[in-house]
Order: C-alpha cells, then sequence, then structure tokens
C-alpha cells in the first residue's frame, strides 16, 4: 500500500471544451462561407485563401519561434482562423503580395506585438483588413463579378458593390427607387451573386455557420444578435422617415460585411467584452456606427471600422458593466 | 417546467455507477482513527485516555463552545493512544486511536428496526438531543446541526429545504438513503420541523433520480407538510444558496445566512441521522459512503462506521485497481484528494472515488482567452477570469470590491476553462487574505 498518490485541489475534472476544440468549432462554421466563395469567385478565390492562411500560421510560427522564443502552438488552429477571415475580407483579384502584407500586419502587428492569442486589444484580422484599405484603395475597392470571374484572378472583370453603387448614386443626387434597379434583390444578395470579399457573397452561408456555432455553444447569441438588430432598427428609422434618400433595412443587414462582421468578426472572444450585458452594449455600438459611416461617412461600407472601434472600448466595458451578483444587497437611497 | 437555479450551472458528466447498489453493512475495521476535528468549528476535547475501553456509542470527546460538535466511539474496545493522523484535509489532527474488541453497545440505544413515527421530545429537546448526538451537516460542509437550528432571535424560519440534491457526479450515498430509508428519513424531516417551529418541509431531488423522486412522493402522503420537489439537473444545484434559489425564487444575500430568507437547509443524511438520534437514541457514528470509480471492480453504496480507513472501504469495493492515479473523498467537484489511503473515514465523507492516472493531471495552462465562459457559468454572478488577475497581481483590495468572498468554491469556473487555468485555485488563494484583511479591520 505504497502507492503514490497525485494530490491536487478540486475540481477533479474537467470539461471538454479546450482552444483547440472551440477553434475547430469556428472553422467548421467558415465551412459554407468557404465553398460559396470559392463557387462563385473561382481560381481568384483559392489563391488568395491559400495565401492567406499559408502565411499567417508562417508568420505566426516565426514570430513565436524566433522573436518572442517560444514554441510555436499553431494546431490551436488561431492563425488558421485570422487568415481565413482576412481572405474573406479581401476582393478575389488582390495580387498575392498584398495579401501576404495584409497577413504580416494581422498577425504580426494585430496579434503577436500584444503577445499572442488572448492578448490582442484589436481584432487580428480587421487590423489587417483596415491597413490594406487605407494603404492600398484601388486594390482594395475593385470588386470581380461573381460567377462570370471565376477562371480569372488578376484580369477579373470588376464592379461595383451595392453598397458602392448606393453610395455613389446617393452622392450624385439619384432616388434610391432608380438606384434599386441597378443592383441585385435583397433575396439575390442572401443567397449569393453578389459582388463583395470572398466572405461577402452570401448570407445564407453565414447564416449556416451562426447557427452551428450557436448549436456547438462556441459563443452566445448576444453580440450577433444585438448587432444586427440595432443595424435594422436604425437604418429602419432613417428609411421611414425618407425611403427615397435612404436604403430598407433588410438591404443594410445583407449588403457588405454586416453579416460576416456579426457572426465571425464581433464574436472573437479576445476583443470582445466578458459579460452578457457588456457584449449586448458591445454589439448595439458596433450596429450603429455601422450604419453612421455607411450612412454619413466617406467610405461606403463601415463594419470593420465600427468593430475596431468597439474593439477599443471593450476595457472599459468590462470594467463597468458587471454580472447581477447573486443576493445582491439592493441599497436604498 | 422543471425549476432550478437561474444563474450560470454546469453540466459535468454524471456517471452514477453505484446508483444501483443496495446499502451494505461494512464489516468492523480491526481499528479506528476517530479524529476530534470532523466539523466546522472548535475541535472536540477528548475524555478518554489511554488504556479505556468503550462501548459502541460512547461520547469520547465533548463539544467545546458554541460551533462544535460531541465526537462519539464507533466500536467497541479498548483506547491505544490519541495521536495524530493525516486525514483529508492533508494535515495531521488529533485522533483517538481505538483496538476494536467485538460490538458491544451502549445500552441506551434502540437497535430495533421498527419505525418510531410519533415525536415525544419538544422543539427544545430536539435542539438539544441534535447536539448531544454530534449531528454534523452530512452534505459535506459538517457544520454542527444544532446550531442550524438555533434560529437567531429577531429571525423566523418559514420553511425547512432537505437537501436531496446530490449534483455531484458519481456519488449515490444520499440517494440510496432516499430509497431505503425513506420513512426514517421523513419522520427525521418532521423532527425538524417541530424543531424549527415551520409547517412547511420541501425535500429537492434532481430528476436524474426518478425512482427516489417517485418513492418519497408516494411516501410524503402519509406525513403533513412534507412534499418533494423534482428540480432539473444542473451542477451546483445542492449548494445551499443554489437550492434555496431553485425551490422559493430567493436569493440569499451576499454575506447572509440562509435564514435571512426564512429559510433552512439540511440534507437527508442529516434528516436520517436526526430521526436515529432522537427516535432510537442513537448518536452520529456511522454514515453512508459511496465507493466509486471508472475502473473500480464493484462500486458501492457502504454503511460504514467513523474511524475506518479508507483503505477497508476501497478493499471491500474490489481493491485500488491498477491504474489509480489519484483518490478522492467526495465527488470530482469539490472533493479533496487523498495522500494516503489510511485516511479514516469522517462525518463528513460521502464518498470515495478513484481517478485513474490517465485522468488525474491537469492540462498545461494557456493564456486566458477570454471566451467568458467562466463568466457564464459563475453561479454566484462573479468574474472568475478577473478574480485571478487581481489576486495574481495581490491587489486584494479589488478582488474584495469585485465579491470574491461570494465565491462558493463549486469549481465550475476551474471545469469549463478551455485553457486550463487553475481559476479557483486563485480564488481560494485570494480569498484567505481578504478574510484576513477583513478580521484585521474588525479589531
Amino acid at each position: 500500500m505504497s502507492k503514490l498518490l497525485t494530490v491536487s485541489p478540486s475540481p477533479h475534472n474537467y470539461g471538454k471544451d479546450t482552444i483547440k476544440s472551440l477553434m475547430y468549432g469556428v472553422l467548421i462554421a467558415l465551412i459554407p462561407t468557404l465553398l460559396v466563395s470559392l463557387y462563385f469567385f473561382g481560381i481568384g478565390a483559392l489563391i488568395v485563401i491559400i495565401t492567406s492562411v499559408l502565411s499567417a500560421v508562417v508568420f505566426e510560427y516565426l514570430i513565436t519561434k524566433y522573436i518572442l522564443k517560444a514554441s510555436p502552438d499553431i494546431i490551436d488552429g488561431s492563425a488558421v482562423i485570422t487568415g481565413l477571415l482576412l481572405a474573406f475580407n479581401l476582393p478575389s483579384n488582390l495580387p498575392v503580395w498584398i495579401v501576404i502584407i495584409g497577413a504580416l500586419v494581422a498577425i504580426g502587428i494585430g496579434k503577436m506585438t500584444f503577445g499572442g492569442l488572448g492578448n490582442n486589444p484589436f481584432n487580428p484580422a480587421l487590423v489587417g483588413r483596415v491597413f490594406l484599405l487605407v494603404s492600398f484603395p484601388v486594390q482594395m475597392t475593385t470588386w470581380p463579378a461573381p460567377i462570370q470571374s471565376r477562371l480569372q484572378y488578376l484580369d477579373a472583370v470588376t464592379g461595383a458593390t451595392p453598397l458602392g453603387v448606393v453610395k455613389e448614386g446617393l452622392r450624385n443626387g439619384e432616388q434610391v427607387s432608380e438606384l434599386v434597379k441597378q443592383i441585385p434583390s435583397n433575396m439575390q444578395m442572401f443567397i449569393g451573386n453578389v459582388g463583395g470579399s470572398l466572405g461577402e457573397v452570401a448570407g445564407l452561408a453565414i447564416v449556416l455557420g451562426l447557427i452551428w456555432l450557436l448549436y456547438k455553444k462556441v459563443i452566445t447569441w448576444h453580440i450577433p444578435i444585438s448587432m444586427l438588430g440595432t443595424i435594422f432598427i436604425v437604418s429602419g428609422v432613417f428609411w421611414l422617415i425618407n425611403p427615397e434618400k435612404y436604403m430598407n433595412p433588410v438591404f443594410h443587414i445583407i449588403s457588405g460585411g454586416a453579416l460576416l462582421g456579426a457572426v465571425f468578426m464581433a464574436t472573437d472572444y479576445v476583443t470582445s467584452p466578458m459579460t452578457a450585458k457588456g457584449q449586448l452594449i458591445f454589439g448595439i455600438g458596433i450596429g450603429f456606427l455601422t450604419v453612421m459611416i455607411r450612412l454619413f461617412g466617406a467610405y461606403p461600407e463601415g463594419v470593420s471600422f465600427a468593430i475596431l472601434i468597439m474593439n477599443a472600448f471593450v476595457p472599459i466595458i468590462n470594467l463597468y458593466v458587471k454580472p447581477k451578483r447573486f443576493g445582491e444587497v439592493i441599497k436604498n437611497g | 417546467m422543471l425549476k432550478t437555479f437561474s444563474k450560470g450551472g454546469v453540466h459535468p458528466p454524471e456517471n452514477k455507477l453505484s446508483a444501483i447498489q443496495t446499502i451494505e453493512q461494512l464489516a468492523l475495521p480491526k481499528m479506528v482513527s476517530i479524529p476530534i476535528s470532523q466539523h466546522i468549528g472548535a475541535p472536540a476535547s477528548p475524555i478518554v485516555k489511554k488504556n479505556d475501553t468503550v462501548k459502541v456509542g460512547q461520547l469520547i470527546a465533548k463539544s467545546s463552545g458554541f460551533v462544535s460538535a460531541n465526537i462519539h466511539s464507533s466500536v467497541s474496545g479498548k483506547v491505544i493512544k490519541i495521536d495524530s493522523v493525516v486525514d483529508s484535509s492533508g494535515y495531521k489532527k488529533q485522533s483517538i486511536i481505538i483496538d476494536v474488541e467485538g460490538d458491544e453497545w451502549f445500552e441506551e440505544i434502540d437497535r430495533t428496526p421498527e419505525l418510531k413515527k410519533e415525536i415525544d421530545l419538544s422543539s427544545e429537546e430536539i435542539i438539544k438531543k441534535v447536539g448531544e448526538s454530534g449531528i454534523v451537516g452530512l452534505g459535506g460542509a459538517t457544520f454542527p446541526s444544532q446550531v442550524k437550528l438555533s434560529v437567531p432571535r429577531g429571525m423566523k424560519a418559514e420553511i425547512l429545504i432537505i437537501n436531496g440534491v446530490e449534483c455531484e457526479p458519481y456519488l449515490t450515498s444520499d440517494h440510496r438513503l432516499m430509497l431505503e430509508k425513506g420513512d426514517e428519513l421523513l419522520v427525521g424531516t418532521q423532527i425538524l420541523m417541530k424543531a424549527l417551529n415551520v409547517d412547511k418541509a420541501i425535500i429537492g431531488i434532481e430528476n436524474n433520480k426518478p425512482d427516489a423522486i417517485e418513492h418519497l412522493t408516494k411516501l410524503t402522503k402519509q406525513y403533513q407538510g412534507i412534499s418533494v420537489e423534482a428540480l432539473k439537473v444542473k451542477y451546483p444545484q445542492g449548494g445551499e444558496k443554489q437550492l434555496i434559489k431553485a425551490i422559493t425564487g430567493r436569493e440569499v444575500p451576499s454575506g447572509g445566512l440562509p435564514i435571512a430568507v426564512g429559510a433552512v437547509v439540511h440534507n437527508v443524511g442529516t434528516a436520517f441521522a436526526v430521526y436515529e438520534a432522537v427516535q432510537k437514541n442513537k448518536p452520529l457514528f456511522e454514515r453512508v459512503v459511496t465507493v466509486t470509480g471508472k475502473s473500480v471492480k464493484r462500486p458501492s453504496n457502504f454503511m460504514v462506521r467513523i474511524g475506518t480507513p479508507v483503505a477497508d472501504l476501497i478493499e471491500a469495493a474490489g481493491g485500488l485497481p491498477e491504474d489509480t492515479g489519484k483518490v478522492i473523498s467526495g465527488g470530482p467537484m469539490m472533493g479533496r484528494a487523498l495522500s494516503t489511503i489510511d485516511t479514516p473515514v469522517t462525518k463528513g465523507t460521502s464518498g470515495i472515488l478513484i481517478i485513474p492516472e490517465g485522468e488525474s493531471r491537469r492540462g498545461k495552462i494557456y493564456d486566458c482567452i477570454r471566451c467568458a465562459k467562466c463568466v457564464s457559468v459563475c453561479p454566484m454572478g462573479l468574474e472568475p477570469y478577473l478574480l485571478m488577475k487581481v489576486t495574481e497581481m495581490q491587489n486584494y483590495e479589488r478582488a474584495e470590491h469585485e465579491r470574491t468572498m461570494d465565491c462558493i468554491e463549486c469549481g465550475s469556473c476551474s471545469y469549463i476553462c478551455p485553457s486550463n487555468r487553475p481559476l479557483l485555485d486563485y480564488i481560494r488563494l485570494g480569498k484567505v487574505e481578504v478574510g484576513r484583511i477583513i478580521r484585521t479591520r474588525k479589531v
């Protein structure tokens, strides 16, 4: 009876969730979007996605090993997600070297400068994307037309996104009722066939991912629903005021990066608040800022900026928004 | 819709391997070591000395304060020595070591199996009897029961809640007791109701024990004022505050006692012990202990004399498995890992769980990825990630401000964390420091 026993404080059993399992949960949720982007944008999508994912993984490996001098843990899947999300935020005709720069900024500046997974204040993929947008505005805003540019890469036929068409048209004094004839219907946009970034092509695929993430309890409903709900309500108010000057709320939800942002970007664990209440505030803030930028800003699309701005508010939200404590004594007066 | 508590909680695999095993009387040990501190509060003071002969049920150590408990001999025989023995906390505790000779019971104990329903004692007499019999909370907290029955002046108990939740995975001792000693524990419940002067008692049972719910529901028809409430399975529903919330919807205020919302909670094991003490004059010297684990040959429920070495129980359940890594006193969520299986069974030992080597070590710790799962599972509405961080930084003032003292140490946060962070370890450390600060402030 001299067997040496292991002794440690409780608990003695652990849940099944690991960083790896949660990250793979996100990757599985990204599959429908991946497939539709390949379907609509073909060879260009393939090149951009492979370049982005590979360079994100390689940069994370190199930085961890040679700069942080730690043992690289690439298999946790987070670099793959960053690379994939970055690719989903890029047009399919973007030259390889620009994609590589984007991945370097996303991983190098967005994530590893702060100490790696868990410590970055801003969503790394969006840091990369916004860096490219302000550095290469022309390449980042020429959008290949879906399906017809399947077999082309750099020489793809390009066109404006619906949000771009609307922004440009309204600026030139056109009416909404004329503009809607130039863009696909809401239903068409939802099932695909719309110019834009790789991941924005079909809302339906993103919704499938959302259902999976909620079912697997990888994320909760708070951020996506509050963000989309706010976009719907705020854009809806403007639409009710003047339907000839402002697009309808459904358009605002399914066009551009609203769905992609709400489901995959704003819900990033590391850069979103810790309490349910805080997540609601965060989602509402993103929704509000998105609509403001779309309606009154210089850019046709504002999801990336809105998320990054709200990322900056996360520490202060965590400081002031507390969960309701059990047995909280309500002080009178 | 079944009731449950509203905030947080987790669903660890239940693994109730021994649920169908009837309670067996464990053979008498050759020797027992009975620690004089098996309860919360002051250790009892021994009243026997070396070479004294004792009988089963004889008082051997006296309660030494308001919050303390009497200790009785669980065997008959000769006191060999009073020495320090390692108990489940891992520390050495003063213990009375008795060499077992025969099985001679104290004459006053009624050993007949007949159910005795009439309650002759008055409220005060019951409380006194419970104190004399050395009864403590048998759910694991081991708080002296007579203290819980003495309602402070100016407060009034409205409802008695009997805790049959047994939310810890693996453990089945309360489950078996409800099935096999249903009438006794219902009479025990009536005795507790009389002591507290309440006319309503609810037995809370999670609905993973449908047989116990059905059995007790049927029996309660003959007992005025007692009913059974089936609860939705969720850990830590057996926590006192969570159970009160689940059943009454009331929240015990932070830092307050259950009586502040008119509730008193006792475990089913305690209710049974109260029956035996009051109706059969039998002090607390034995209890039901589950012996279980995935590689245990014969998962069992034993009626065990206090002071029996854990090794004897493991032997009776088929021996210590080859692949043993950890031996836990209690359940996997809140139990204590034993450093040796020579540790004696005490009043608070609800189970012995043997965990294989492969599941005994914690995983590698990663950085917090801020997934917020610890916040969402905390049944007290705390932020475990933050409490760990401020404790690491030794910012105890902030830890107190963030209500670290509210933590009930259920372990849900450490259980759920995908980064294997030792959240509860740090929170415990912080609580010790904050507790010290609060005490010095009062002086």
